[in-house]
């Protein structure tokens, strides 16, 4: 990381833009980890045992056939790896690059027993799709057209990975975005060096030109359409709608500027070309223990903030993000602060100036209690990195139809919502653990099972 | 402090490691360097008469490389020294005055008349050197026009030749054995009865490294087409210590030394070849991959290994298998081992289990009370030690005897004391017919 000293704005007080040169913004927001060169790629493929019923495969929420593909990468059978891993998971490259191997995949690799160090699987798959991405390879077409229509909300991982299954199954979909871009979270919501050069527009590229998929960007759920047409119009519907509202901190927070949901500002981020426009705090709080509070705040040094602290309410081991990604957040000089919440914010001249804070523990009943303890953190950036809930207005005319769980859509284990036509999958289901990878098997499990549907029922028109 | 100096038909070395005939030894400046590194005695690349034959100008080498680039086997087809006879044998003086204490051979490949032979003779006799190693193994190139192999592969030319060069010189005659042949023993006791003081062997074996699919060509290949080479490296050694082992124990051989070369690249191979009978061993291809520093761990490794298990001396070893190389009908078939699992080693990659399940006798297991669990299951287990070989873990897998006596539960029979085909009664052969019930 780059901390553009030198640079007059790098130690500007409050909320600043320019911070650092370009060059240190091109090194920072560029790859954070390089990919794997051909020789690299071999060496790591013939650390693999080919295990039998491999732990890896069984740790994949897609199942991808890991010993298969590295095997294939060994041999230079590269094309035949890739469809190993698309056929199984179509989102393949960005979950490379976003998936927490380290509690999936590569956690569950018999090297670990033996010498400490898995097989690099993410970095072997993302040399084998970018293999076919850089050739422009296409490996999946579509099937015979079935005459059916499928509506598909929401264009992220979950609609993307149902679109093209459905597609490959030769159906006719129309996918429908609120946004201006496809992608979902893969595009606005993970931080820039996982995904640099462009690869989640590469890969929703790659998926569209299988061919049969409409897209319909600008199209909101509950703005634009309405779930009652949508069933009207199509033979089934797939609703991968994720999360859109930020779950709100349960305190009293002044209208303070300095305030921010961090899925936003990541988004902002994503979507700005010049980052010296974008402004940073100089003393920045991130609030939340997932993903995208390490996401938020390694962003937020490396757009030049001077100090950055997580705070979450409980311990390291119960964070939503792995040990690894804290690990990242540390070395990039994040600080995290364990079992503290937020009570109080501070502010000066309608500005944040610092949040106040009750250290926590877990009382005599196990539950998590407020020892009394106070101290505050100056801040004048505040981010909300707490989750993100299901905005019912997006189901609205329907929520009284679609059953819920714990405010998210239930699904059976086909991806089947309360109502006969209509699908769902991704974050915006119940029981889902709101990673990219367990999205795309959402998508896939349902374009199955809508498949298998119209397929059985008598055609129609 | 093992004592590692080696003594070849009087031919003295402060060790038993010599550079084999072949690229590494074709000249002053690379033997020069081996033995500034270390290296006991080399066998000076192959001197053939003028005019020098050509190499081609293509590649010469090709390697059978792992994924990750490790070298499994090596292939040449370089002929002999392609420099004139006297640049040699004026190198090969100066050499060995300038290393007395060290061993000098020097390969020879001449056309199979005695004419060429008694003329060649004299010349290195002249040198200095210290004996002459007869190239009959050379599998490219030179075979083609009636030498190397083509004249190892004949025993009566083997012999002849042998001769020939016993009647014409002093120097110790070494014979240099190819295994391009369907039996080693032939040529071994050709050689012997020729009255040639010591073997060699093996020579590289014949060998296409691989096709080039994009040029359809055997590679490495020449402006598009390839020729056959002589293989050697790791991959050959197997096939060396078998040939060596066999003429160690052969009745008709006994007691002429045998100098081992193939795929040797350590100390430990260097070892094994000894104790198969071996009086000092030749190597190329770890040298060629590695440099001639190789050497250093070679020696250092032998005399601590030597000193580990109480030898002073490199004859205190060689030949020790020797007596355990046995044919198969002398094998103990009442032993009865069953293969072990230790699970606080077992990483659980399953390669065991599947590999007895698909390919053998479905002796292990795979999973215990709904979990993953590799344990061998004795009474299908014929100890096959195919898992020992696919487990990624050393020690993780071991092979446990049954004692004699106790039941074997896949048999249901007692293990029985020692008894072999000789005696089996499904051997219709048997020497001894089995006891009558």
């Amino acid at each position: 990381m780059d901390d553009g000293e030198g640079k007059a704005a790098a130690g500007a007080p409050g909320i600043a833009t320019g911070r650092l040169t370009p060059e240190a913004y091109a090194r920072n927001f560029g790859e954070a980890h390089p990919p794997l060169t051909h020789q690299q790629a071999l060496n790591e493929s013939d650390r693999c045992l080919f295990c039998y019923a491999a732990p890896c495969v069984q740790a994949c929420p897609t199942a991808i056939d890991i010993p298969s593909f590295i095997r294939k990468i060994a041999t230079g059978n590269v094309k035949g790896s890739a469809h190993d891993i698309l056929r199984q998971n179509p989102m393949g490259a960005v979950c490379a690059r976003v998936c927490p191997t380290e509690v999936l995949c590569e956690g569950a690799c018999v090297r670990n027993h033996q010498e400490h160090r898995p097989v690099a699987i993410g970095a072997l798959q993302r040399y084998a799709t970018d293999w076919v991405f850089d050739r422009n390879v296409q490996l999946f077409s579509r099937g015979p057209a079935s005459g059916k229509r499928i509506a598909v909300v929401g264009g992220g991982p979950a609609g993307l990975s149902c679109a093209h299954r459905l597609a490959t199954l030769g159906h006719a979909v129309t996918v429908f975005e609120a946004r201006d871009k496809l992608g979902g979270l893969n595009e606005y919501g993970v931080a820039a060096y996982k995904v640099a050069g462009g690869i989640a527009q590469r890969e929703v590229d790659y998926l569209l030109a299988v061919g049969g998929i409409e897209v319909a960007l600008g199209k909101r759920l509950g703005r634009d359409l309405t779930l009652a047409a949508l069933r009207r119009d199509f033979d089934a519907v797939f609703l991968g709608i994720g999360l859109g509202a930020v779950n709100d901190l349960g305190i009293d927070t002044p209208a303070l500027s300095g305030v921010y949901d961090a899925i936003d500002y990541i988004g902002t981020l994503r979507q700005t070309q010049n980052l010296s426009t974008l402004p940073v705090g100089s003393r920045v709080v991130v609030i939340g223990g997932g993903m995208t509070a390490i996401d938020i705040a390694t962003q937020s040094k490396r757009l030049g903030s001077e100090d950055v602290t997580i705070v979450y309410r409980r311990g390291a081991e119960q964070m939503g993000a792995s040990r690894k990604e804290q690990d990242w957040a540390q070395t990039n000089g994040v600080r995290i602060k364990h079992w503290a919440r937020p009570v109080r914010l501070l502010g000066r001249d309608g500005a944040l100036a610092a949040v106040e804070f009750e250290t926590t523990c877990i009382d005599a009943q196990g539950a998590l209690a407020g020892t009394g303890e106070r101290f505050s953190v100056e801040a004048d950036m505040l981010f909300k990195a707490i989750g993100q809930v299901l905005v019912q207005d997006a189901v609205a005319g329907a929520v009284s139809l679609l059953d819920t769980r714990a405010g998210r859509i239930a699904v059976n284990a086909q991806r089947r919502t309360s109502l006969p036509d209509v699908w769902a999958g991704g974050d915006c289901v119940a029981g889902g653990e709101d990673l990219t990878v367990v999205a795309v098997e959402d998508g896939k499990r349902a374009a199955l099972s809508i498949n298998q549907h119209l397929r059985a029922a008598p055609a129609t028109g | 402090m093992a004592d590692l100096t080696s003594s070849f038909l009087g031919i003295r070395s402060p060790n038993p490691f010599w550079l084999a005939s072949a690229p590494p030894t074709d000249k002053a400046n690379n033997v020069n360097r081996a033995f500034e590194a270390g290296w006991g005695g080399v066998v000076w690349k192959t001197l053939g008469e003028d005019p020098p034959i050509v190499n081609v100008n293509g590649p010469r080498y090709g390697a059978l490389l792992g994924t990750a680039r490790n070298l499994i086997g090596f292939n040449n087809i370089e002929l002999i020294t392609d420099r004139l006879l006297d640049v040699n044998l004026r190198e090969i003086r100066q050499v060995k005055r300038d290393w007395p204490d060290r061993a000098l051979v020097v390969s020879l490949m001449v056309p199979c008349e005695e004419r060429a032979w008694k003329a060649i003779l004299p010349m290195v006799e002249d040198t200095g050197a210290d004996g002459i190693e007869l190239n009959f193994g050379c599998p490219h190139g030179m075979s083609e026009r009636g030498m190397g192999s083509a004249v190892g592969q004949v025993p009566e030319y083997v012999e002849m030749v042998a001769r020939w060069c016993k009647e014409n010189t002093r120097l110790p005659v070494i014979v240099k054995l190819t295994p391009n042949v369907t039996n080693i023993l032939a040529p071994a006791r050709a050689a012997r009865r020729g009255g040639a003081d010591a073997v060699s062997l093996i020579n590289t074996v014949s060998s296409i490294m691989s096709v080039d699919l994009e040029a359809m060509a055997p590679s490495p290949s020449i402006d598009g087409r390839g020729a056959h080479g002589g293989y050697c490296g790791p991959a050959v050694k197997p096939i060396a210590l078998r040939m060596v082992g066999e003429i160690a124990r052969d009745r008709e051989c006994a007691g002429m030394p045998i100098s081992g070369i193939g795929g040797i690249a350590t100390w430990r191979d260097a070892a094994e070849f000894m104790a198969l009978g071996a009086s000092n061993v030749q190597v190329c291809t770890a040298a060629m991959v590695y440099g001639f520093k190789v050497v250093e761990d070679m020696i250092d490794g032998l005399a601590n290994w030597m000193d580990s298990k109480g030898y002073r001396s490199v004859a205190d070893f060689v030949g020790k298998a020797v007596s355990n190389f046995v044919d198969w009908e002398h094998l103990n078939l009442n032993y009865t081992v069953k293969a072990r699992i230790d699970q606080a080693l077992c990483i659980q990659c399953g390669r065991c289990y599947i590999a007895c399940e698909d390919t053998s006798h479905q002796a292990i297991t795979r999973e215990q009370d709904g979990r993953r669990h590799f344990e061998v299951i004795d009474a299908e287990c014929v100890g096959c030690n195919l898992c020992v070989n696919v487990c990624p873990v050393d020690n993780c897998i071991t092979l446990v005897p049954l004692p004699v006596g106790s039941r074997d539960p896949r048999t249901g029979q007692p293990v029985g004391s020692y008894a072999d085909w000789t005696t089996h009664p499904n051997n219709p052969a048997a020497t001894v017919p089995a006891a009558t019930k």
